[in-house]
């Protein structure tokens, strides 16, 4: 369910000790726990939409129609979001008319959008038509006393992407791929990582800082690229700031976690849940090939396990809630006291529901 | 969702429900398992009696010319077929289709946006609504009640209460009695499939069945089970009826609502008196994103006998029923698919011969008791 505000999810915000507690879609002057106020709000975080061309002006339903029911609901948050961020993932394999048809959808969306670069938008062209769409592929922004930083964290060797494949489209197929002995580790790489220490020097460590990157910039999965190969450089420069948060797509799940001052908060996909779920379909369902079956809550609803989120960092830590479709929402966000991210609601595992098998 | 459904179950077994009906023999009609039974309005005689007269009274309106009878009427199958919308006080017309009371004992919720949470809750709402019974408060009818001899010896001896004693909690009650009496299975379909009666239905009706429950993917919200069928789950779902017309509206519309909500304006009020705020559907009552425009899965049961379809009445056939779900949630003439639709809906590539299949099964869900209900075009009015 996208209910964005419950009494229980306050009280379990309450019970949790966790910040971002939610009254209500918060505008207002906060104390913040590092000192100082700024205002409060709320931003809109839309990824891995996987558009995908079957043939000509013919796409995969379902995955447009998660797309559009995000950006649908986005557009009914009152207060507006001051922003919204696309996680990444736009196309399936970054053809044109992948990305000018979602980028179509995207165009519906009321707030100011920015986007992050994800593989699937970058092996064909290496980057190319997206940077005509979207402009840079890193850059950072201040926002409310919040600096932003985001990243192409799904690069590669040189070797790998200019000199291994005969051809762009067996590059990004390549790429595509899980568990694919031809892929090859993420990276942020020198370059980046030279600039963002530049970048960061300007800023105080007082400041909260929030960078958006479409791989995890930890180490979960190297099978499936969930996993960036230079993610220990990228976390030393973010260690010295006392208030990071890392929000990344691409693992189509719920994942949080805590290395040493930094947060970690995935966001969900519109398109479909890793490791998926079939879902009782009933017809071709365009997933790539199944490496490993999960349960799936609903497995007739397409939407089950898909979805958005609203963030804010209104304690200098992330509060992500996150609209789930045909399911309950959940809420992840920084428990002062334990000094990382928890699950107001899946914390503990009696408290979690049971996978449900389909007849 | 599936804690949505937990959540109205542990509400149920907090309440009491219990699951043998008092005053009856326990035995159901065939296909159906047995009537809920709140443990705070057992039955009796008495108690259906006095609520089959209330609900039959059309002093229970504004201008004595309404009853809920009028809307569902017992000869019509318990709605106010061929209209579209339902017709009240004063000619006018509200925004919703009116639904069977048959087997409305089974539902976690009333209404089509399961807005009332029992049948004696749902029963207060429309005597108030001012397009509906149009009573300014229930004063007038309870004035009835206690000073109408036959009514005050019937409260008397139902609820041991007369005069002012007697208040709205006791007509619901009775109301709420009464229609847990509505209950009807022993169709066609029933003496087919529990029975095993292999004459029942018809070999099409039987094709019919297998879109059913495989191509046609009716059985997931229509449900059907091992022993007994309601035909719902119980839950809501935005199949692209009403919304569609809406789209471009939704973000205002959906402003405009919340906010009036939160300034205190009744859903029941605002629902029924404004077609477009009709149709935000499930929305009005949760303010869920994920329900805008979703209404309440009806129970199948005597389908043939209680069109039109849908909330508003908007589909005149079984067949248009079938083609709207086949075409994935697209309303005719309109080629956009609305952005909210459930997850569950998408195209069926089902055959003429398929969709035909699939009304002559529906036809067989009629119970001998509403076969000839008079719901149809050309059918005397009342």
């Amino acid at each position: 369910m996208s209910k964005l505000i419950t009494r229980r999810s306050v009280m379990a915000a309450g019970a949790a000790g966790a910040v971002g507690t939610l009254t209500t879609l918060p505008i207002s002057m906060v104390r913040l726990a590092f000192g100082g106020t700024r205002d409060d709000f709320t931003f809109t975080y839309i990824s891995d939409a996987h558009i995908q061309q079957i043939k000509g002006a013919s796409f995969v339903r379902n995955w447009d129609m998660g797309l559009k029911r995000a950006v649908a609901e986005a557009n009914l948050v009152r207060p507006e979001s001051d922003f919204v961020m696309f996680g990444g993932d736009l196309a399936q394999l970054g053809k044109k008319d992948e990305l000018d048809h979602g980028g179509e959808i995207l165009s519906h969306l009321s707030p100011k959008m920015h986007c992050v670069m994800g593989e699937h938008d970058y092996y064909l062209d290496l980057g190319e038509y997206w940077s005509k769409l979207y402009g840079p592929q890193y850059y950072s922004f201040d926002h409310k006393g919040v600096h932003f930083i985001v990243l192409n964290s799904i690069l590669t060797t040189d070797d790998w992407t200019f000199h291994r494949w005969p051809s762009a489209e067996q590059r990004m197929l390549e790429m595509a791929g899980l568990d694919n002995p031809n892929g090859s580790p993420f990276m942020v790489g020198e370059k980046q990582r030279a600039w963002l220490k530049e970048n960061l020097a300007k800023i105080s460590h007082e400041t909260p800082i929030v960078v958006f990157s479409h791989s995890p910039l930890q180490k979960i999965y190297k099978g499936w690229n969930f996993w960036t190969d230079d993610a220990e450089e990228v976390q030393a420069l973010l260690q010295p700031f006392n208030s990071v948060n890392v929000i990344y797509g691409h693992v189509h799940q719920i994942q949080y976690n805590q290395i040493g001052n930094i947060s970690f908060n995935s966001v969900m996909a519109t398109a479909w849940p890793w490791p998926y779920p079939q879902s009782y379909a009933q017809a071709e369902s365009h997933l790539p090939v199944l490496t490993v079956p999960m349960n799936r809550g609903d497995p007739f609803f397409e939407r089950d396990a898909t979805g958005w989120q609203l963030i804010d960092v209104n304690s200098g830590r992330v509060a992500a809630r996150y609209q789930l479709w045909d399911n309950d929402p959940r809420t992840v966000a920084f428990d002062q006291k334990q000094g990382r991210p928890v699950d107001l609601a899946f914390q503990e595992p009696t408290n979690r529901r049971p996978p449900q098998t389909h007849y | 969702m599936a804690k949505r459904m937990q959540s109205g179950a542990l509400l149920m077994a907090l309440v009491g429900f219990t699951t043998v009906a008092a005053g009856r023999s326990g035995a159901e009609p065939l296909g159906l398992p047995p009537v809920p039974i709140p443990a705070d309005n057992p039955q009796t005689p008495e108690k259906i009696a006095l609520g089959n007269k209330i609900f039959h009274d059309a002093r229970f309106s504004g201008d004595g010319t309404v009853s809920c009878s009028t809307c569902h009427a017992d000869e019509k199958a318990f709605t106010d077929g061929p209209r579209k919308t339902s017709r009240g006080i004063r000619g006018q017309f509200g925004t919703r289709n009116a639904p069977t009371v048959i087997n409305s004992a089974y539902f976690h919720t009333l209404f089509w946006d399961g807005r009332a949470s029992s049948l004696e809750d749902q029963s207060q709402n429309p005597p108030l609504n001012p397009i509906e019974m149009g009573l300014s408060s229930f004063e007038p009818f309870l004035k009835v009640v206690r000073e109408d001899p036959a009514y005050a010896a019937a409260f008397n001896k139902v609820f041991n209460v007369s005069g002012a004693a007697i208040t709205i909690e006791h007509v619901k009650q009775a109301i709420g009695s009464y229609e847990r009496t509505l209950i009807s299975g022993d169709s066609p379909f029933d003496r087919w499939y529990f029975q095993h009666d292999p004459m029942a239905i018809s070999d099409t009706a039987k094709r019919g069945f297998e879109v059913f429950v495989g191509q046609g993917r009716c059985v997931s919200c229509h449900v059907i089970e091992q022993d007994q069928a309601l035909f719902t789950d119980n839950r809501f779902h935005n199949i692209g009826v009403g919304i569609n017309k809406i789209q471009a509206d939704t973000p205002r519309l959906a402003a405009e609502f919340l906010n009036a909500k939160a300034a205190g304006a009744s859903v029941d009020k605002a629902v029924l008196s404004d077609p477009k705020t009709s149709d935000l559907g499930r929305f009005a009552v949760t303010t869920h994103f994920d329900e805008i425009g979703a209404f309440k899965t009806s129970t199948l049961r005597n389908i043939a006998v209680t069109g039109p379809y849908m909330h508003d009445g908007s589909l005149k056939t079984l067949k248009d029923v079938v083609k709207h779900y086949n075409d994935g949630g697209k309303s005719a003439g309109d080629p956009s698919i609305n952005p909210y639709l459930s997850g569950g809906i998408r195209p069926l590539n089902l055959s003429e011969q398929q969709m035909d299949d699939l009304v002559a099964f529906m036809e067989t869900l009629t119970s001998p008791a509403y076969v000839n209900a008079k719901t149809k075009e050309g059918d005397a009015a009342p």
